[in-house]
């Protein structure tokens, strides 16, 4: 991957919230310092121009947030978002917005369920000032590439539509706009498998046509193994595991995503065989490596150093087994 | 054979009309033994495991016989019915939350169910051997500290921490069935393993029976031994696992296993199912299935399929006939 190809970059991204455990009057009055919820802890990530990166990992792991930060939804606590080659200050926001775009994963939730699919999927064009005629013939466009029929929809309203045909509707407002790079963020998890299949076909052909980026968050793997073409395994805050999604699916090097792909269902094998343990706090977050309480390597350096992404063959893994 | 099923009917009156959520389903579970109904939202998969518990809402009319180890469920009034809910059955809900009270601390709540268990046997209850009975329970559910969560109200637990305190309830009751009701969907992949590994195990080491409801095939295959795939409200097809995953009769249960992603976008698109299920208050005349069907014949447009027996399973589909 050569610099001008890459169209996001994250160094050391981390995103930190404050934790409001304490209520509101003990916390005038306590003079202990303040709790941290570490939700996303020093990522580096890259996405080259046309690749679609696959964002796995539990709940709580920080994809969303990771996600948020990518199209500038999120300031950064610490660390530099790169997007083509260009560092992305405050001042950037407004360009950087047009060519970013988010897809969340309830489009029950992220879309007014009252307002009419017309003024819902070209409302990113106000924004840019684009109206009148080039507005209706954007809206006819990006509703025909999500296979819905500009004339029955423009006056629909969300409440009266499907499942399957509300996650189109996002889709269509997400790409109207002709951006770059999308975050799709869990898009087909509230789906039927047979829905959600339809869906990820009008999203691969999407991606073919338009010629784009995405950042395609997902907890299931089969989903992950369809439509990306890398995979990043994200635990407790930080990227353990990156590389081409064949190699990460089959051959996995993180203690982690052997323990991860061992817990996914399928309907090949009738055995799981699960880590055990919970998903760590993030508020006070184990000494050296994050995943050693659960790991069943565990040597006596991963509970002092946390390892770095290294190179192992096509993979990078931050584990001290490499 | 422990839970038999015959021509189960439920309807719900609604404002815009009366609605068949539940028709024409047929089921025995044997004892020991575990069904998964698998099918897509709204296909009335909680409303069958309400009707088994007898925990319809007042709008739901029902019909058809319900028979668990003898017992007439359908006819079940008052105490008899409070003992085959603390008894015989046991319902891990949709969301857990509603499994357990939001007020009331998670011992208060365990040491109720013993409670109610042992007075429903006859017996006396003893508070500090109730105790025992529900650590003991949590650590069934290999539940570190069960003394800590035990003090905790539900809000202060994880997802995963909660539906094991469910499952360790239904532990502690020892029910004949247990049903469990997307008892996986909130939670992450790794707990949800752990969660499908102890349901398995209780099975083995209790022979309890188990009811799993699900929309997903792939977690359903994990802990079932048969399949009840359910259509707008019917039998498509019923079998065990390995069978209707490798050789699937039903075009809707072919489609629903189709349809589970299996490789790379650039090995072809997936399978998926043309339209969206049925409006259940005035479903397609004949098959339910026919407007969404690749193999649609005309006898299927007026005629509603039978369910019959073949290649060791029932399947409801004119191509059977
Ligand atoms: N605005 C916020 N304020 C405080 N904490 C937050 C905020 N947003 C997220 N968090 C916390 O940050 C952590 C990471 O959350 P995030 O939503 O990024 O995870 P995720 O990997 O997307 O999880 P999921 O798979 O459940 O969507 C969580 O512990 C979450 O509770
Ligand atoms: N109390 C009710 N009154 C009227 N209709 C109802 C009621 N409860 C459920 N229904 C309807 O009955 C049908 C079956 O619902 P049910 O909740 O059993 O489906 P399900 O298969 O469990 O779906 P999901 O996978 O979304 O949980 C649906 O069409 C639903 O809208
Ligand atoms: S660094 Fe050590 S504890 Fe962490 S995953 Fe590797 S072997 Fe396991
Ligand atoms: S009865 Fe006809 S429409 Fe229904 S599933 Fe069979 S072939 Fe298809
Ligand atoms: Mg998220
Ligand atoms: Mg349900």
């Amino acid at each position: 991957m050569t610099e001008n190809d890459t169209v996001i970059r994250a160094v050391g991204v981390t995103k930190w919230f404050e934790a409001s455990k304490k209520g509101f009057i003990q916390s005038l009055i306590s003079r202990e310092p303040k709790v941290w919820v570490k939700a996303v802890d020093g990522v580096n990530l890259e996405i080259a121009a046309g690749e679609v990166l696959a964002l796995v990992g539990e709940s709580g792991s920080g994809k969303t947030t990771l996600g948020r930060m990518l199209v500038t939804l999120e300031t950064t606590t610490r660390g530099e978002i790169y997007f083509m080659n260009e560092k992305v200050s405050k001042r950037l926001w407004r360009k950087v917005r047009r060519q970013v775009q988010m897809v969340f994963q309830n489009p029950t939730d992220s879309l007014d369920p009252r307002m009419p699919i017309m003024d819902i999927v070209t409302e990113p064009l106000h924004r840019s000032g684009i109206g009148g005629e080039s507005k209706e013939a954007q809206f006819k466009t990006s509703l025909e590439l999500v296979g819905l029929d500009s004339k029955t929809f423009a006056q629909r309203r969300v409440r009266d539509l499907s499942g399957g045909q509300r996650q189109r509707v996002a889709v269509a407002r997400a790409i109207i706009g002709n951006p770059t790079f999308l975050v799709l963020d869990e898009p087909t998890s509230a789906l039927d498998a047979s829905v959600q299949a339809s869906v990820l076909n009008l999203l691969a052909k999407i991606h073919d046509e338009l010629k784009l980026t995405y950042l395609f968050i997902t907890h299931n793997i089969s989903v992950a193994r369809f439509i990306s073409d890398r995979i990043a395994v994200m635990y407790a805050g930080k990227v353990v595991e990156t590389g081409p999604t064949e190699s990460v699916i089959f051959n996995p090097k993180h203690p982690y995503t052997q323990a991860l792909l061992k817990s996914v269902p399928t309907i090949k094998t009738h055995d799981l065989a699960p880590p055990t343990g919970e998903v760590p706090s993030l508020v006070a977050l184990p000494p050296g490596c994050r995943f050693h309480p659960r790991c069943p390597y565990v040597m006596d350096i991963c509970r002092e150093k946390e390892p770095e992404l290294r190179k192992v063959g096509d993979i990078q893994a931050a584990c001290w087994l490499y | 054979m422990l839970l038999d099923v015959k021509g189960l009917r439920v309807s719900y009156r609604t404002v815009y009309g009366n609605l068949e959520a539940i028709r024409r389903v047929d089921l025995s579970i044997d004892k020991g033994e575990s069904v998964a109904v698998v099918g897509e939202s709204g296909c009335g998969k909680s409303t069958f495991g309400h009707a088994i518990v007898r925990l319809l809402p007042p709008n739901a009319k029902y019909e058809g016989s319900v028979t668990l180890d003898g017992k007439d469920v359908l006819a079940l009034k008052g105490h008899e019915l409070r003992a085959y809910r603390g008894n015989d059955v046991f319902m891990i809900f949709q969301d857990p939350l509603n499994s357990l009270n939001p007020v009331k601390r998670v011992d208060v709540q365990m040491l109720e169910a013993v409670e109610m268990r042992e007075r429903v046997a006859g017996r006396e209850y003893d508070e500090t051997k109730a105790y025992k009975d529900i650590v003991e329970g949590l650590t069934g559910v290999r539940m570190p500290d069960p003394e800590v969560i035990l003090r905790r109200y539900p809000h202060e637990l994880s997802g995963g921490q909660i539906q094991r305190v469910v499952i360790a309830m239904a532990l502690v009751m020892k029910p004949k069935l247990l049903i469990a009701d997307e008892p996986t969907s909130a939670l992450d992949v790794t707990i949800q393993a752990q969660v499908m590994k102890l349901i398995k195990d209780l099975k083995k080491e209790y022979g309890m029976s188990v009811l799993f409801i699900t929309h997903d095939m792939a977690v359903a295959y994990t802990v079932a031994d048969k399949f009840l795939v359910m259509y707008a409200g019917e039998l498509s097809e019923f079998g065990a696992v390995d069978k209707v995953v490798s050789t699937p009769l039903h075009p809707y249960t072919v489609a629903l296993v189709n349809s589970i992603p299996n490789k790379s976008r650039r090995d072809g698109e997936l399978v998926s199912i043309p339209g969206s299920p049925p409006n259940m208050i005035s479903p397609p005349p004949g098959c339910r299935f026919n407007p969404r069907c690749p193999r649609v014949m005309d006898i299927c447009r007026t005629e509603p399929p039978e369910a019959r027996q073949k290649d060791e399973r029932m399947v409801r589909c004119h191509l059977y006939d």
